[in-house]
């Protein structure tokens, strides 16, 4: 409290000589000025953003003959859909779609799972052993799996996870950031409520099965987008894991077409934009839960 | 109660540990057996894929085990050989030039994004909404592509419109510190997103009430925004600041499909040294012993961030 005190008179008092030139040349122009640089600026930024995406899958539709032909274009003089057809046969796409599914969702059922009960145990409660592992959980954003790439990998094969989708699915449940944000969650959930709660007689496990987990679907639904995420653009872990073809992942399916000699680029646009689709679908329904993630959500006091 | 002053106060409970444990420790079963199973399958996950890599790899650091076959114990040599070794040299310099340039540059491209998007004053929020964060939906593989075709040599279309211009065609691939350059932008405009929606959750949590005060005593949006909204968002500040160096020290996908480390092997970061050493060489001692280094490099990184935050925090 006493350092936004701090913060506000430090605020006025450098301000004070400013004051009456800054009055005016806000009061002038009114807030249409104000509207229109800050909107302007937000677009100059969101076609900077757009723009790599736009000209990729823009050139995703033109036929494999105009791709190098200058003058570049920015629309197709012809569009087709010859690529994408052509990406979609010449790989076994149907195959990669299908194991990157699985992966995805059934690591992301069990990391919310994981995550959802491990943050709001590391919220509130309080012992030695819980503050050494939420000290454990922090040091694992410390101990990517690409840093421990060797014997991460031994492990796993000692496992007999080797060459299997749940070598890639195990390994990734627990992940600090879902721990830590269901953590951060739960600590803005009132301790009265969990008091309350136990003075009604309730046991531990179940206030949290009836009350914790229901309270905090928003953030079981932006953590399920993440994870979806995570798992669906692995790279380099089921790189290692995986030696059968049939197993592969759309990632490192695509992969293989970037490190041919020669780069088919109509196929690899096509698969490229095959490949981004259900997570932009995916979004597209549910970006209000992970735009809006607005962690106090009902729980103001 | 403010946001900000609950957190403070939770954390400083937890440091100090003062009442609350003394009235616990009298019900022990009821508040230890919960959080316990509660934690139980991330414990399990934590003691199989971090403590046992770790202690495996801590222990394979020192011999010259390839997979297959006997270990045998080499002593420091895996580490004497890397300090010997200028191609690690280069990687490590690599990935700090690499992550000195994308954090600083995310950091800022974010936090400005994060505050048009929570500004009443722009327009047109819920389409950028979209735009900004399409670029996180696409992996790191596919990122590298899209930027490789942008900024290709001979065929991109930013060197067309170069030599449209009357330039010359700029060597985004031949020269290894643009061929870099091209990996920041890349890395930045993918990673912007996540940051962005952190920012933006922090500021809406800001209480409005300061900044109707500080409006109404004449400060103006740059005041405002580093007087009230970049202190008051310091604990993400220090979250994102985090996330994006690990994350682009450990940065692997990106420069296969963007430039395989290329030209040459001028832009192989540590993650790219180590798999190769470990997976296309088959020295798993050796390229453990990298990881350890790598390990550590992150841990003094998070130590810092955390010394300063620490520090700040208690300001």
């Amino acid at each position: 409290m006493s350092t936004s005190a701090d913060m506000r008179t430090k605020a006025v008092l450098p301000n004070e000589a400013a004051r009456p030139a800054s009055r005016k040349r806000r009061m002038a122009p009114g807030e249409l000025g104000r509207h229109l640089s800050t909107t302007t600026l937000l677009w100059v930024f969101a076609i900077g953003f757009a723009f790599p995406l736009l000209w990729f899958i823009l050139s995703s539709f033109k036929p494999a003959g105009d791709l190098f032909s200058y003058p570049l274009t920015l629309l197709p003089k012809q569009w087709t859909l010859t690529g994408y057809a052509t990406a979609w046969q010449s790989f076994n796409f149907a195959q990669y779609f299908g194991n990157t599914i699985v992966v995805a969702c059934v690591t992301t059922v069990l990391t919310v799972a994981a995550s959802c009960a491990t943050g709001y145990a590391l919220a509130k409660y309080s012992n030695r052993w819980l503050k050494v592992f939420f000290v454990c959980i922090l040091a694992t954003t410390m101990l990517p799996t690409e840093v421990m790439l060797a014997p991460s990998f031994l492990v796993v094969r000692d496992l007999g996870l080797y060459n299997s989708l749940a070598g890639i699915i195990v390994p990734s449940i627990l992940t600090a950031t879902g721990v830590l944000m269901f953590r951060a969650f739960f600590l803005t959930v009132p301790d009265d409520l969990v008091e309350a709660a136990r003075i009604d007689g309730a046991r531990e496990l179940s206030i949290f099965f009836r009350i914790m987990v229901p309270l905090s679907r928003p953030i079981m639904v932006t953590l399920a987008i993440f994870s979806f995420q995570w798992r669906w653009n692995d790279y380099i872990w089921p790189l290692l894991v995986l030696n059968d073809p049939n197993k592969f992942t759309l990632q490192i399916g695509i992969e293989s077409i970037v490190g041919a000699q020669n780069i088919n680029w109509s196929v690899l646009l096509g698969a490229s934009v095959i490949s981004m689709i259900p997570l932009v679908l995916i979004y597209l329904v549910f970006q209000k839960y992970v735009m809006n993630a607005n962690i106090n959500a009902g729980l103001k006091d | 109660m403010t946001l900000t002053g609950n957190a403070t106060a939770v954390s400083a409970s937890e440091r100090e540990g003062t009442p609350a444990p003394k009235l616990r420790r009298m019900r022990p079963n009821r508040y230890t057996a919960a959080p316990l199973i509660l934690i139980s399958a991330n414990v399990v996950l934590f003691a199989l894929f971090f403590v046992w890599p770790a202690v495996i790899g801590f222990g394979y650091s020192f011999t010259d085990y390839t997979g297959v076959g006997d270990p045998q114990f080499v002593g420091a040599k895996n580490y004497l050989d890397l300090v010997g070794d200028p191609s690690f040299y280069s990687a490590l310099l690599r990935t700090l030039e690499f992550t000195l340039m994308v954090v600083p540059l995310s950091y800022v491209v974010s936090l400005l994004i994060a505050n048009f998007m929570v500004s009443k004053y722009a327009k047109g929020k819920p389409v950028a909404r979209i735009i900004f964060f399409l670029p996180w939906l696409v992996s790191p593989i596919i990122t590298g592509v899209v930027w490789r075709w942008l900024f290709g040599e001979n065929f991109g279309l930013v060197n067309f419109v170069i030599e449209s211009l009357g330039g010359k065609p700029v060597p985004w691939q031949s020269n290894a510190n643009l061929s870099l350059l091209v990996v920041v932008f890349a890395a930045t405009w993918a990673g912007m997103a996540f940051s962005m929606l952190l920012f933006i959750a922090a500021i809406k949590n800001v209480p409005t009430s300061y900044y109707e005060a500080a409006a109404l005593d004449g400060a103006g949006p740059a005041r405002l925004f580093f007087s009230i909204t970049l202190p008051n968002i310091a604990p993400t500040s220090f979250i994102v600041i985090l996330l994006t160096t690990i994350g682009t020290m450990k940065e692997y996908a990106l420069f296969v499909s963007l430039n395989n480390g290329g030209p040459g092997t001028d832009n192989n970061l540590l993650v790219q040294y180590i798999y190769q050493t470990g997976f296309q060489r088959g020295q798993i001692g050796y390229a453990s012993a990298a990881s350890f280094v790598l390990m550590i490099i992150l841990m003094a990184v998070a130590l810092i961030q955390l010394a300063v935050n620490r520090k700040a925090a208690s300001r």
